[in-house]
């Protein structure tokens, strides 16, 4: 098994590489995410305030231009 | 196509696919890597090293074609000032960026040991930092405006011009002598490739594109619903008139809303 | 009336993206084309003749294949001699220090150095390049027995030089 991780001796490189990889992967995936959803937390909180004062927007979770 | 440019549409198709984007980038990129680390054999000269390339060359072709779809969606918001355009550029800029910067760090861990360097100024490795830093200028320059109309001229133009490196980095290889070997998939005589390494790699290649989309719809999303703040706030400055300050309360509540958490 | 004239300003700023496109893209190609010497990674042994002799000062890359039983090592074993080929010329390179994983005899390899005064390459160091091709040990083997391996290394040697 720890021949298997060994790699012929070249683990160092091999494994890194795919750890670089995937730590970058979701690291992306995780601060878009994040900005996906604060930015649906303002919108929401703006439209209520915005209703609170006319009452006609409907209560999308995302914008519809 | 100019059906599609509607956010709501685009909204629309983007929550449909959602489902089957994941499901595929999760199936293939599981697959692959399966393929790729456990059933793969060693390569006859590199070793162990090849499984490097299941990473290093999807990175690669996703730098490339990120750049790609970032230039013609530019042209688009150039030409044609679709806003949905200019959106989906911005959103592929960052993803492109990184398997650009993923591509060069796992190429030299991988030049390294088969090499015996972890960089050379070769046309290959030049070629493909300068995709590095047009891509890193692209960001800086649509950022840089305050209005951003103007930031996505500037950030359009130059991702146009920048799209003379692309078939520079594809055939760097072939017009100049370099370190980097020739292309062993995209060749005119077949892939150079034993096919038990072929499907990892192509495995990863579609894992890879699918989570490009899967990023693009999150951040295309992010950015319509940004557009949309601003102009509630702008109308909601608009509305009030009479002596209030309801319009510029509401203006800082809206712009500090995230930052209490 | 103001619907075509939109239409024809957006095809206006087609036709100038366009033409703006093509302005770079044949600047780039006049820059290349210029600089191709620059460009250019290394030197075949035969344009290292071609150019010959080459001051003592000038720092160059050779790249080539290491021909076939030319590797000896000299003093306590850390100098290695070889001879880099491209078939037509060659150039023997003496280089003190560790060798790529994949230096061996038929590899291809470029290595950075100066001339000295016997007409011998000093590198600094030397770097391996390797083809395109993958395959696992055994199909290696396989095509070795099956003598298609001559006309793979052949075609391989080619591409290198070109």
């Amino acid at each position: 098994m720890s021949d298997y991780f060994m790699m012929e001796g070249y683990g160092l490189y091999i494994w890194s590489s795919y750890a670089i990889t995937a730590v970058a992967m979701v690291f992306l995936l995780v601060t878009s995410l994040r900005g996906l959803g604060q930015s649906r937390i303002e919108l929401d909180q703006l439209e209520t305030l915005l209703k609170s004062r006319r009452p006609r927007r409907s209560k999308s979770r995302d914008a519809r231009p | 196509m100019h059906r599609f440019a509607k956010p709501s549409v685009f909204l629309k198709l983007a929550d449909t696919l959602m489902p089957w984007m994941i499901a595929i980038t999760v199936i293939t990129g599981g697959t692959g890597l399966y393929l790729g680390l456990f059933w793969s054999p060693a390569d006859y000269q590199q070793g162990d090293t090849v499984r490097i390339m299941y990473i290093h060359v999807p990175t690669a072709w996703m730098g490339l074609f990120c750049y790609v779809g970032m230039a013609i969606c530019g042209a688009m918001s150039l030409i044609w000032k679709h806003p949905l355009a200019d959106i989906a550029a911005r959103a592929t800029a960052p993803v492109g960026a990184m398997f650009t910067a993923l591509c060069l760090i796992t190429g030299s861990l991988w030049g390294e040991p088969m090499w015996g360097t972890w960089w050379v100024w070769d046309a290959r490795l030049t070629s493909m930092l300068i995709l590095l830093f047009l891509y890193l200028g692209y960001m800086a320059l649509v950022n840089a405006f305050d209005d951003p109309e103007r930031g996505s001229k500037a950030g359009s133009a130059l991702a146009l011009v920048g799209v003379v490196n692309v078939p520079i980095v594809k055939f760097s290889v072939d017009w100049w002598n370099t370190l980097h070997q020739p292309a062993s998939v995209a060749r005119m005589d077949g892939p150079s490739i034993d096919p038990s390494m072929l499907w990892p790699l192509m495995l990863m290649a579609v894992a890879f594109t699918g989570y490009y989309f899967i990023i693009l719809a999150i951040r295309v999303r992010s950015e319509l619903n940004e557009r949309r703040i601003r102009a509630l706030q702008l109308s909601g400055l608009f509305e009030q008139g009479d002596g209030t300050t309801s319009g510029s309360a509401l203006y800082d509540q809206g712009h500090n809303a995230g930052a209490g958490k | 009336m103001s619907l075509s004239r939109a239409k024809s300003r957006k095809r206006q700023r087609l036709y100038l993206a366009g033409a703006a496109l093509l302005a770079i893209a044949g600047a780039a190609a006049l820059a290349l084309t210029a600089f191709e010497e620059s460009v250019v990674f290394f030197f075949s042994p035969t344009e290292i003749a071609a150019q010959s002799p080459i001051d003592e000062a000038r720092r160059l890359r050779v790249g080539g294949l290491v021909e076939e039983g030319s590797i000896t090592k000299v003093g306590s074993g850390e100098t290695t001699l070889f001879v880099v080929t491209d078939m037509a010329n060659s150039i023997t390179v003496s280089y003190t220090g560790i060798l790529p994983d994949l230096f061996r005899e038929g590899q291809g390899v470029v290595a950075e150095g100066s001339m000295n005064s016997n007409g011998q390459f000093v590198a600094r160091e030397v770097l391996a390049k390797h083809d395109e091709n993958y395959m696992p040990r055994e199909v290696a083997d396989a095509l070795k027995e099956s003598g298609y391996w001559q006309e793979l290394e052949a075609k391989n040697a080619e591409n290198m030089l070109n």
